[in-house]
C-alpha cells in the first residue's frame, strides 16, 4: 500500500506545493490538508510546510497553532504520527509545545537565504533514519526568524536525550548550540529551519539531501506494517 | 467600556534584535544613551467594570496566546 503523506496548507503557506511535490517524487501519495478542517484523511504522516502562516501575525506560527487542523495534528503526534515541521512548520511545533524552545529574529537581523551545510546529529527519528549520525549535508535555508532559543535546562535535556537532530556548520543566525533541528522524546516529531523539500531535484538544488527525509519516513512506516 | 492592557516584552536574557535596530537608528539621529527593548501592547475591551474574573481570564489568554512565555513575559493591568 502506498504511504500517504499529508501536507497542510495554511493561509500564507508558501512551500506547501513544493512539499507535496517532494512527497510525490519520493513515491508516496501526497495528500493536501486544509488548516480549517480537523480531518487528517487517514494520512500516515504530516508535513507542516514553510511560509508565513496567518501573515506571521503576533508571532510566527502562533495563530496557526490554534487552527482546527493543528488540534488534530497535536493529538495524532502525541499518539505517534510522524510529523515534520519545516521552517514556519517548526515554529508551529514550538508554539504547540510539541517541541520545546522558540524562534526569535536572526541575530544578524538579516533575512538569510543560502545553501546551508548541516551535520546530522541523530538518525534515531522517523524523518532521519536513512541518514547516518555525523553525516554532513546541504539543505536550503531561508528565513528571518530562525534563531533557536531555549532555557539552559531545556538545552541540557535536548543534548542529553540526543534530541538535537541537525546542527549548523557555521551558525548563520545565532541559534543556541548551533541547533538547526530537534525532535521530541519519542522521535516522531521533527522540526527544522532548513527546507528539505527544496533539495529534491538536480535542476534546482545543489544537493539531493532532502530526498532522504522522505525516504526515511516511508521506510520507517514500511517497517510498521 | 473598560479596558485591560497587556504588555508583552522579550525576557531580559533573550536577544531583542528589533530593539537593537531601533537603538541603532536612534543613535544615528543623535539620541545617544537610549537603549531600547521592543515589546507589544494589547488593548482589550470588556463590557462594564473590570472585575477580578476579567483579569483572571485575560491572564489566561495572555499565557495561552498573547505571549510565548518561553521567550516573553507579560503584565496585565487596568486602564483608567
Amino acid at each position: 500500500m502506498t504511504t500517504r503523506i499529508g501536507v497542510v496548507t495554511f493561509p500564507g503557506s508558501l512551500d506547501d506545493h513544493d512539499a507535496l511535490r517532494a512527497v510525490r517524487l519520493s513515491g508516496a501519495e501526497a495528500v493536501p490538508l486544509w488548516h480549517g478542517s480537523d480531518a487528517l484523511s487517514d494520512v500516515d504522516a504530516v508535513v507542516l510546510p514553510g511560509g508565513f502562516s496567518y501573515g506571521d501575525y503576533l508571532r510566527c506560527g502562533a495563530i496557526a497553532r490554534f487552527s482546527p487542523v493543528m488540534t488534530a495534528v497535536v493529538r495524532a503526534a502525541e499518539s505517534g504520527l510522524p510529523v515534520l515541521g519545516i521552517c514556519n512548520g517548526f515554529q508551529m511545533l514550538c508554539e504547540s509545545h510539541l517541541l520545546p524552545g522558540a524562534m526569535i529574529r536572526n541575530a544578524s537581523r538579516h533575512f538569510i537565504c543560502t545553501d546551508q551545510r548541516l551535520r546530522v546529529e541523530s538518525s534515531d527519528t522517523t524523518w532521519t533514519c536513512d541518514f547516518t549520525a555525523g553525516e554532513e549535508i546541504t539543505i536550503v535555508l531561508k528565513n528571518g526568524e530562525g534563531n533557536y532559543v531555549a532555557d539552559p535546562e531545556t538545552l541540557h535535556r535536548l543534548e542529553d536525550n540526543n534530541q538535537v537532530v541537525f546542527r549548523y556548520l557555521g551558525n548563520p543566525n545565532g541559534s543556541a548550540n548551533d541547533i538547526a533541528g530537534i525532535t521530541n522524546e519519542r522521535g516522531n516529531v521533527v522540526g527544522l529551519m532548513p527546507h528539505p523539500e527544496h533539495n529534491m531535484e538536480e535542476l534546482t538544488s545543489p544537493s539531493l539531501d532532502g530526498r532522504r527525509f522522505f525516504s526515511s519516513v516511508i521506510n520507517f512506516l514500511a517497517t510498521l506494517v | 467600556m473598560a479596558q485591560i492592557i497587556v504588555d508583552v516584552m522579550p525576557k531580559p536574557e533573550i536577544l531583542d534584535p528589533q530593539g537593537k535596530a531601533v537603538t541603532g537608528a536612534l543613535a544615528r539621529l543623535g539620541y545617544h544613551d537610549m537603549s531600547v527593548r521592543q515589546g507589544k501592547r494589547f488593548e482589550i475591551e470588556v463590557p462594564g467594570e473590570v472585575t477580578e474574573e476579567h483579569l483572571a481570564e485575560v491572564r489566561l489568554a495572555a499565557e495561552q496566546l498573547l505571549a510565548n512565555t518561553v521567550i516573553e513575559s507579560f503584565d496585565v493591568r487596568v486602564q483608567h
